[in-house]
């Protein structure tokens, strides 16, 4: 990793100025883009990589003898090589490319999922992303299993000890997620795989809202079933990647059929492919991949550890700026949290204040996030979230604290 | 482009006071308007008398645009016949949905032209159009009265 010496200050204007959308207006006012949990920006570093692979290397993969297939298959598996590296994964065979964390778990779902049976439990927890949830529900409607969930308490952090509590040799799989997309409360997942482990368990990480923000390291982690989104990343969307363990994807049936993930097809009965191919029929997002390693190097050559730092102190100074806001909750206090802050303010529901804030450039996401279990345990229909990327800067909340001022005059 | 056009003062006035609030019991007819989207619901209850709406409520919670837009539409509405109001709710989708347009909307719309300045924010059009699917979800299923509309939900549930 070439991290640049600590001592150099973390050049928020020099890294603003590698992403073209943030020098861009909306609505005639400066671009305050505070909606990165929801998809990052991209760098030229990404857009540029994209372009030059298709302008120069596109074919389809793993099949023509000539130069150019060549080209792109060596784009793509190197494209592979650098998220094995990204995540300290063992080997290439446990890197599957998907189109994204919704896919990935579905595709555990699936696959693995078939050897379940009604006396089975999966176990997640209160604050999953609906793409945690609702692939696990259809399966349990297929297999009889039961979905369990582990509860939160009112600011928003797990209640460990019901988790544990929950867990039983009848636990197959427990699925939870690194980081809240809604309330940015960072889970204690060591005591978690460790404990789901204790009862025989494997367990499944949603990096989704991760991996932008640490490093993460599948040796370290201990987890059974890794999955994320590049365009969390400052990548391109229509691309994801499932790590698994090597021995538990290779008990696991193929799931969608089709070329790449077979040997020979014969009428009388068809092989399957080697990993990771097994698991990636059809032609796949070649120029993603690619888009998804330049997006590795650009966040490596950052360092994601200076990053979250600099998320960190925003995240720091963006709360104390939402208190001294009069009438403002925020939803979601965990002790340790990641660059998201969730609130809704008195009087104004999350809606209007996100045209409001629109109207002032600011852009954050509203609504229910797709967590609506979560939304449903704070008793609120809607809230608005900020989130920071690795190019936030101070003039972002600014601007915010400004708009939600304007909302408190349109709003009386 | 300015807010002020989307957050009129009669839109604010609709929202902190809105007219025909509350549920009349008993009705002829009643639909739950659902948008997941922002977690808008409300109830729409209706007394009839033939094919004309003689009462008319509304109840629930939402965002400013979608309270006011209910409040407005029970006033025009009541008292109107089935094909009147057809015509209202076509006229009303008209403006909400004239993206770019800058002429004013019909004067037979009346205080609903209040409305106009939605077209300039794509996003919020289902916040205001969610009470129109209502009624007529109401006035369809006048006879089994029943039905839970929900809109807006097939396009905004990932991020
Ligand atoms: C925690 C979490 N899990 C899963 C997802 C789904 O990601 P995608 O829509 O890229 O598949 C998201 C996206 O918001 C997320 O925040």
């Amino acid at each position: 990793m070439n991290a640049r010496p600590a001592e150099i200050p973390y050049d928020v204007a020099r890294i603003r100025a590698d992403f073209p959308v943030l020098s861009t207006t909306t609505r005639g006012k400066r671009l305050a883009f505070l909606d990165s949990a929801a998809s990052a920006q991209r760098p030229l570093a990404v857009i540029e990589a994209v372009d030059r692979y298709e302008r120069t290397s596109h074919a389809n993969v793993h099949r023509g003898v000539y130069q150019l297939s060549q080209k792109a298959t060596d784009a793509f598996e190197g494209a592979r090589e650098r998220v094995r590296r990204f995540i300290n994964a063992a080997s290439l065979k446990e890197v599957i490319f998907t189109r994204g964390a919704t896919e990935s778990i579905n595709l555990v779902a699936q696959s693995w999922g078939q050897r379940l049976g009604p006396s089975d439990e999966i176990l997640i927890t209160w604050m999953e992303h609906h793409a945690n949830i609702v692939p696990w529900q259809m399966l349990c409607e297929r297999t009889g299993a039961t979905l369990k969930v582990a509860p939160i308490n009112r600011r928003g952090e797990l209640d460990i000890e019901a988790f544990r509590a929950l867990l039983s040799p009848h636990t197959k799989l427990v699925a939870f997620t690194q980081v809240s997309n809604v309330l940015g409360t960072v889970l204690p997942i060591k005591d978690m795989i460790a404990a789901a482990r204790s009862v025989g368990a494997l367990t499944l990480l949603d990096g989704a809202q991760a991996v932008a923000h640490q490093r993460v390291d599948m040796q370290a982690l201990g987890c059974d079933f890794y999955v994320f989104s590049s365009h969390k990343l400052y990548g391109p969307t229509g691309i994801g990647v499932l790590w698994a363990r090597e021995a538990i994807l290779r008990e696991m049936p193929p799931w969608q059929g089709g070329g790449d993930m077979i040997l020979t097809v014969r009428f009388s009965g068809t092989t399957y492919n080697e990993l990771p191919y097994r698991f990636e029929a059809g032609t796949p997002n070649i120029s993603g991949a690619v888009g998804l390693a330049a997006a590795m190097d650009y966040l490596d050559s950052l360092g994601i550890e200076r990053a979250h730092t600099h998320e960190q102190r925003l995240l720091a100074l963006a709360t104390v700026a939402c208190h001294s806001i009069d009438g403002l909750q925020i939803i979601g206090e965990a002790k340790e949290k990641s660059g998201v802050i969730s609130f809704v303010v008195e009087g104004v529901h999350a809606h209007d204040l996100g045209t409001i804030l629109d109207d002032e450039g600011v852009a954050v996401r509203t609504g229910h996030h797709c967590a609506m279990p979560l939304m449903e345990f704070f008793g609120v229909p809607a809230t608005l979230r900020v989130s920071f990327g690795c190019y936030s800067n101070d003039e972002d909340i600014d601007q915010l604290v400004r708009a939600l001022g304007r909302a408190r005059e349109v709003f009386g | 482009m300015d807010l002020k056009d989307l957050y009129r003062d009669i839109i604010l006035d609709h929202n902190r006071h809105p007219k025909n609030f509350g549920q009349l019991d008993p009705c002829d007819s009643t639909t739950h308007g659902n948008n997941p989207l922002c977690g808008d619901r409300l109830t729409l209850t209706l007394r009839l008398e033939g094919d004309r709406v003689s009462d008319i409520r509304f109840e629930g919670k939402g965002c400013a645009i979608s309270i006011a837009s209910a409040s407005l539409m029970t006033e025009a509405v009541k008292g109107k016949d089935d094909l009147a109001i057809k015509h209202l709710s076509d006229l009303v989708h008209h403006m909400l949905t004239a993206h770019g347009e800058t002429s004013a909307p019909p004067a037979e719309l009346g205080k609903l032209a209040a409305l106009a300045g939605v077209r300039e924010y794509p996003a919020r059009v289902k916040c205001a159009s969610l009470c129109w699917h209502a009624l007529d979800a109401a006035l369809k299923h006048r006879a089994n009265n029943l039905g839970e509309t929900a809109i807006g939900c097939a396009a905004v549930s990932t991020e």
